[in-house]
C-alpha cells in the first residue's frame, strides 16, 4: 500500500493543500489567543477587584460583567461565528476565510480565558493579599506584583488548557468557511471521501496538541 | 502608642468588639489573648486599618485612623509592619525579593534597597540564605523573613497575628527571642495576638485579655498571672490535679519576692500544722518569678491558716468552694 506511487500521491496533497493550511491554523490561533489574552486578562482583573472578596467590591458592576461572560461562554462556537456573522462583515469586510475566523475566535476565548485567570488569581491566599496591603501596598500594585506574581504558573497551564480547547474551535470554524485544517479535513477529506487528506489532518492536529501541551508544561517547570 | 476608646465593630449581625479600651506604651511589648473568636484578630487589624472600625475611637501614634483618606491610609501602614501566622511570603520569589517588596512598591532605589535587604536580613540572622526560595526554608526561618520584610518601612509598630502559632515550641522561643531583641535595639512597639501563654509569659510587658469583644483583663503581665482574674482562669481552662474531698484545698500565690522565700515550709513551723501539698509551679516572666501551690489543710487548721497568710499578704483562693 505505501508503495513509492503512494507517496509521491501523498506529497502532492500534504504540499498543495495540507501544508498550507497547517500555517492557516497556526495564524488564526495565534491571533485569537494573543488577542484573547490580552483583553481576557484586562477583563480577569476587573473581575477580581470587583468581585464580591475583591479588592473593591463592587457588586453591581461585578454582577454585569459575570453575566456578560456567561452569555458569551453559552455559545457554541460554530453557532457564535454564524450568528455574529453581520458583524464580523461589518468590521473585517468578509464573513469568510482566516481574518474573518479570528473575531469570533477571539470573542469566545476572552471570557474563557478571563475565567481561567480568574480562578488563578482568586486561588492567591487571603494573608498575602493582607500582608501585601500591610506594607502599603496600591491595589494595582497587589493585582501585578503579589497575585499576578504568585499566579502565574496556574495561570500558564490555563492558557495550555485554553490552547488546546481552541485548536478544536478553529478547527470546526473551518466547517463554516474559516479555512484551515479543519475544513481540509471536512471538504478535501471528508466530503471527497479521501482518508489520506482526513486521516493525515487528524493526525497534524493530533502532533499540534502534543507540541501545545509539551510547551506549556515546560513553561510551566520553568517559571514555577 | 495605641489608644483605643470605646471599639464596636459587627460582622453582618454578629458583633465581634463591644467596646475595646486599650492603651499600648510606646516601646513596650503588648500582649493580646483571648479565645478563639474573641476578636483579638480584628482588634489587631483595626490597628493598621485592614479592617474598619463601627464606633469609638482608635489614635495610632496621635492618628485618628479612621479619618485617613485613602492615600493616606497607605502611608499611614508604612510605619506599622504586620507578620502572620502563615509567614504570607510570595512562593515564587527569592528571600531577596521577598523583602524587596514593600521597597519597590514604594520607589525606592536600587541602591537603598540591596542596602536594606542586606541589613535586616543581617538582623535576624538569615544574611546567607539571600538568593533562596521560601519553601526550602523552615517555619521559623520564613517567619524570620517576614519579620525582615515588616521592618523594611522602619515600623515603629510591629504587629504580630499568632505569629508563633504554627511553629513548635522551641523554634517558637527563637522567635520571641527576635522580636524582643528587635523591641530592645530598634525601639520598636510590638503588639502580640496570641493564645499560647508561653508567649505572653516569656515575652510581654503588659496584656489584655478579650472576651467576647471586651477587654475582661490587663495590666503588667506578671501582676494579672498573681491575681488570676476570672478571664485567665477562661483561657487557660482548670488544672488537671484532682482534688481531695476533705479539708480545704486552697491555692497560694507567690509573687517574684515571695517565690524566692520559704514560706510555706515556714508557715508549717510557725503554726506547727501539717498540710498535703498537692502540686506547685514556678514559672518565668521575662526576668521575674512567679509560684503558685496547691495545698490541702485539714477544716480545724483553716482559719489559721487563713489569718497567717493574710498577714503577710500572699494571694490565695480557695479551690472547689464556691463563694467561700
Amino acid at each position: 500500500m505505501f508503495s513509492h506511487a503512494y507517496w509521491a500521491y501523498w506529497w502532492k496533497y500534504f504540499d498543495g493543500i495540507i501544508a498550507p493550511s497547517i500555517w492557516a491554523t497556526l495564524r488564526m490561533l495565534a491571533a485569537s489567543m494573543a488577542l484573547s489574552f490580552l483583553f481576557g486578562f484586562a477583563l480577569a482583573v476587573l473581575l477580581v477587584a470587583y468581585g464580591p472578596d475583591g479588592l473593591r467590591p463592587n457588586r453591581r458592576l461585578y454582577k454585569f460583567m459575570d453575566f456578560i461572560v456567561n452569555t458569551v461562554r453559552s455559545f457554541p462556537i460554530i453557532i457564535l461565528i454564524v450568528a455574529i456573522s453581520p458583524v464580523t462583515r461589518a468590521v473585517v469586510g468578509t464573513s469568510i476565510g482566516e481574518a474573518a475566523a479570528v473575531l469570533p475566535l477571539t470573542l469566545a476565548a476572552t471570557p474563557f480565558l478571563a475565567r481561567i485567570i480568574e480562578n488563578g488569581l482568586k486561588e492567591v491566599d487571603r494573608q498575602l493579599i493582607e500582608a501585601a496591603r500591610s506594607f502599603g501596598a496600591s491595589d494595582w500594585q497587589i493585582i501585578m506584583r503579589v497575585m499576578v506574581k504568585e499566579a502565574a504558573p496556574s495561570i500558564v497551564s490555563g492558557m495550555t488548557l485554553a490552547t488546546i480547547t481552541f485548536l478544536s474551535a478553529t478547527t470546526m470554524a473551518g466547517a463554516v468557511g474559516a479555512g484551515g485544517i479543519g475544513a481540509v479535513a471536512l471538504n478535501y477529506g471528508y466530503q471527497s471521501f479521501n482518508n489520506t487528506v482526513l486521516y493525515t489532518s487528524v493526525f497534524i492536529l493530533l502532533l499540534m496538541v502534543q507540541v501545545i501541551q509539551g510547551v506549556g508544561d515546560w513553561l510551566y517547570k520553568k517559571i514555577f | 502608642m495605641i489608644i483605643a476608646r470605646g471599639l464596636t465593630k459587627s460582622y453582618g449581625g454578629a458583633q465581634v468588639l463591644r467596646g475595646v479600651d486599650l492603651h499600648v506604651r510606646k516601646g513596650g511589648i503588648y500582649g493580646l489573648a483571648g479565645r478563639s473568636g474573641a476578636g483579638k484578630s480584628t482588634l489587631l487589624r483595626c490597628v493598621n486599618g485592614l479592617e474598619s472600625y463601627d464606633e469609638g475611637k482608635l489614635l495610632v501614634d496621635g492618628t485618628d485612623v479612621r479619618s485617613l483618606a485613602p492615600r493616606d491610609m497607605r502611608e499611614f501602614r508604612k510605619g506599622i509592619g504586620m507578620i502572620f501566622q502563615q509567614f504570607s511570603l510570595l512562593n515564587r520569589l527569592t528571600v531577596y525579593e521577598n523583602v524587596a517588596l514593600p521597597l519597590r512598591c514604594w520607589k525606592y532605589d536600587a541602591r537603598t534597597i540591596d542596602r536594606k535587604v542586606k541589613e535586616l536580613l543581617e538582623i535576624v540572622g538569615l544574611p546567607d540564605k539571600i538568593r533562596q526560595r521560601p519553601r526550602e526554608l523552615s517555619g521559623g526561618q520564613k517567619q524570620r523573613v517576614a519579620i525582615a520584610r515588616a521592618l523594611t518601612m522602619d515600623a515603629r509598630v510591629l504587629l504580630c497575628d499568632e505569629a508563633t502559632s504554627a511553629l513548635d515550641p522551641k523554634t517558637a522561643k527563637t522567635i520571641i527571642a527576635l522580636l524582643s531583641e528587635i523591641n530592645r535595639q530598634l525601639g520598636v512597639t510590638i503588639v502580640i495576638v496570641t493564645h499560647q501563654m508561653s508567649v505572653l509569659r516569656s515575652a510581654c510587658e503588659e496584656l489584655a485579655i478579650l472576651e467576647q469583644g471586651k477587654v475582661a483583663a490587663a495590666g503588667a503581665v506578671d501582676e494579672v498571672f498573681l491575681r488570676q482574674p476570672k478571664a485567665l482562669k477562661n483561657l487557660v481552662g482548670e488544672g488537671n490535679i484532682t482534688l481531695p474531698g476533705e479539708g480545704v484545698n486552697m491555692s497560694v500565690h507567690l509573687s517574684h519576692e515571695e517565690a524566692m522565700k520559704p514560706i510555706i515550709t515556714r508557715m508549717a513551723r510557725d503554726l506547727e500544722i501539717d498540710f498535703t501539698i498537692l502540686g506547685g509551679e514556678m514559672e518565668s516572666y521575662r526576668d521575674r518569678v512567679l509560684g503558685s501551690l496547691v495545698i490541702n489543710v485539714s477544716g480545724k487548721d483553716y482559719d489559721r491558716v487563713v489569718k497567717y497568710l493574710d498577714s503577710r499578704h500572699v494571694r490565695w483562693e480557695a479551690l472547689g468552694l464556691d463563694g467561700r
